[in-house]
């Protein structure tokens, strides 16, 4: 299958120092952090693409990335086979931004209070000059919402009914790619239930493509085709939703399943995770996972592992062999 | 069984506004024990927040108590004085808040907020004081305490600062917790590591744990017992696991049925139909009868059964049997 979505060694340095009067005076080097660091993934047409990581770990900034709210300082997004921050061709670029939508985490601060929501839905038609009569009427209907509250303003509505505004804004102008950052996390359960069975079936309804953004693991294997996880910055794994639930072969990657609640967990003692995820503008050598990893070696300190193929999934970690032993004995015991 | 630290009988809570009075807690009751964790779970507005700030004397005006006991080891609080309250707080009962910045003091190094909670609640010195706050920040896991006591709130990452929050809430040794979504604002890896911690505390002392989520996961983990709470009334109060495996209010059984934990492998999610209704808007009968799949006409007429603290599971008139759960 076509993909879609192309990214290529994807990296997003920020520079974070001090005014430079400050620097001087202190005698401190310039701060860069890495905020992504050298990703690489396609997104099939269709499917649903999901990354997850912890609070830091770059997945909000390639979603930025991937719908041209950043540029990227190295590497390439290819959607539809157009790099939007090296595409010359007006037209062109033209095509493919009306082809990219996003909804945000944040259902109360993504609407503007002070527009009617027949406005809000129909802007991005009407900014490319679209006929946008009875357009926001019909989006309403199709997430779940009554035509009349076309007239009614963002405040009048539940956080749950307003990310189904968000959803029928991001359909309007009929866009082959949504990016959704956490669309879910400030809803409540039974909405987030609510929400997310609507998002599945827009998505077979309309033969959307999802980046789906979010640091809810459940979330992201109900909703997910293929999962990439993210630690500071860098693809540790990328595997299909059991692939990764059932057997992880990247440390992190079983740390972090080992570490989510479970419901059937009553009384489970966890083994709670050691130490925190390390400063991004000083990242340790090597692996960024290898202070906080059980199996380090010293070349996990030295060498930077790529991607590779482990056992129907891509892993980068040098010794992905020893975790996936070791994650089958843990299941055994 | 030994007697509860906390007792709460049919707590009501009003709020008395311009088209009327609003009821965000109405006649709940649930013992605590000592060294017991009891999960208080729902949605945002189901008053789980109100029912923790009712029992520490938090409530902001015009919310007040206008009904109902609490009771902490036998002793009626709900209706002592302000000065009295304030005693009683950081002393007997400790607060844990959702969000560890905004609950120090970001000018005050976190050893002097240690010191001076203990120096106004226990009789010791100064430096007895100080000795003891670097025990608590031991306990609650932080490296290198005895150094890192003089540092200031923004030195200390997002979990670290949870857990100086937790020293804080221990460190007069109360007999009563109460956390109110003290993990929500935390990665996974660092939930996991504060929830360790306070079931460990929580063994360990005896403490009473009255822990505020809306994680359904966090209460399959951490808790002993459970309380749902629905559009401020008590929808069903068991043990974890009779609550999460056998529900038996249709609600918690929809509320466990639409995680996307519980219907692991399903394509669709089982889903609640509607929201809650907002406090001013409540429906005649039971509240939950408009979303409800088995509501018949007494759900409409009269409200669902009151829980007791001690015996009975949900607060409705049809409630689910076991053989009914479809997850």
């Amino acid at each position: 299958m076509k993909a879609l979505v192309s990214v290529r060694n994807l990296t997003r340095i920020f520079d974070v120092s001090k005014p430079w009067l400050n620097r001087m005076i202190e005698r401190k080097p310039k701060a860069m952090l890495t905020a992504v660091s050298d990703v690489s993934f396609d997104i099939p047409e269709r499917e649903v693409y999901a990354l997850v990581g912890e609070s830091g770990s770059g997945k909000s900034t390639i979603g930025k990335m991937v719908v041209g709210l950043l540029t990227p300082s190295e590497g390439t997004v290819e959607i539809a086979g157009v790099d939007l921050a090296r595409e010359t061709d007006a037209d062109k670029i033209e095509t493919v931004r009306s082809d990219i939508q996003m909804i945000f985490q944040d259902p109360f601060a993504s609407l503007n209070p002070r527009w009617k929501v027949r406005d809000i839905i129909a802007e991005p038609v009407a900014a490319r000059g679209g006929d946008t009569a009875g357009l926001s009427e019909k989006l309403l209907e199709q997430v779940g919402l009554a035509a009349e509250d076309a007239g009614k303003f963002p405040h009048e509505f539940s956080g749950g009914q307003r990310q189904r505004i968000c959803i029928a804004r991001a359909l309007a102008s009929e866009p082959k790619l949504i990016v959704c950052d956490e669309p879910t996390s400030a809803l409540d359960v039974s909405v987030q239930a609510q929400v997310l069975n609507l998002m599945s079936d827009l998505k077979d309804e309309f033969g959307l493509t999802y980046l789906f953004i979010s640091h809810d693991l459940t979330v992201v294997r109900h909703m997910a085709d293929k999962i990439g996880v993210l630690y500071l910055g860098r693809l540790v794994e990328e595997a299909d939703p059991t692939t990764l639930f059932e057997r992880p072969a990247h440390p992190y990657s079983q740390m972090l399943l080992a570490a989510a609640p479970k419901m059937d967990g009553f009384g489970r003692e966890v083994v709670p995770p050691k130490g925190e995820i390390p400063d991004p503008i000083n990242p340790p050598p090597g692996c960024a996972f290898n202070p906080r990893c059980p199996l380090a070696i010293p070349l996990c300190r030295q060498e930077r592992p790529e991607l590779r193929d482990v056992d129907g999934a891509r892993v980068a970690c040098h010794r992905a062999e020893e975790a996936l032993a070791r994650g089958r004995d843990a299941n055994d015991a | 069984m030994s007697e509860p630290v906390l007792s709460v009988r049919n707590l009501v809570v009003e709020i008395p506004t311009r088209t009327g009075v609003l009821r965000p807690v109405d006649k709940v009751s649930y013992d605590i024990s000592a060294g017991e964790i009891l999960g208080v779970v729902g949605e945002s507005g189901a008053g789980k927040s109100m029912t923790g700030n009712a029992v520490i004397g938090l409530l902001d005006p015009p919310a007040r108590i206008s009904g109902g006991e609490i009771l902490l080891k036998g002793q009626r609080i709900d209706n002592l004085g302000r000065e009295d309250l304030r005693k009683l707080r950081g002393k007997e009962i400790g607060m844990v808040f959702q969000d560890p910045l905004t609950s120090l003091n970001p000018l005050l190094r976190i050893g002097d907020q240690l010191t001076e909670t203990m120096l106004a609640h226990l009789d010791i010195t100064q430096d007895e004081a100080r000795g003891r706050a670097i025990a608590a920040l031991d306990e609650v896991g932080i490296p290198a305490a005895a150094s890192r006591i003089d540092s200031y709130p923004h030195e200390f990452s997002g979990g670290m600062r949870q857990r100086v929050v937790i020293a804080l809430a221990l460190c007069a040794e109360p007999s009563l917790i109460i956390a109110d979504e003290p993990t929500t604002a935390l990665d996974v890896s660092v939930q996991a590591q504060i929830i360790a911690l306070l079931k460990r505390l929580c063994r360990d002392r005896g403490t009473a744990v009255m822990l505020v989520t809306h994680d359904m996961g966090v209460i399959a983990e951490a808790c002993d017992r459970v309380a749902v709470m629905y559009a401020g009334r008590l929808a069903e109060l068991g043990t974890v696991r009779d609550v999460v495996q056998r529900p038996r209010h249709p609600y918690t059984d929809g509320l466990m049925g639409s995680t996307p934990l519980a219907s692991r492998g399903q394509r669709r999610l089982r889903q609640i139909p509607g929201s809650m209704p907002r406090l001013g808007k409540l429906p005649d009968g039971c509240a939950f009868h408009p979303r409800c799949p088995k509501a018949e006409a007494r759900c409409r007429a009269e409200p669902g059964p009151t829980l007791e603290a001690d015996h009975g599971r949900a607060a409705c008139w049809f409630p689910v049997e076991a053989a009914e759960v479809v997850s």
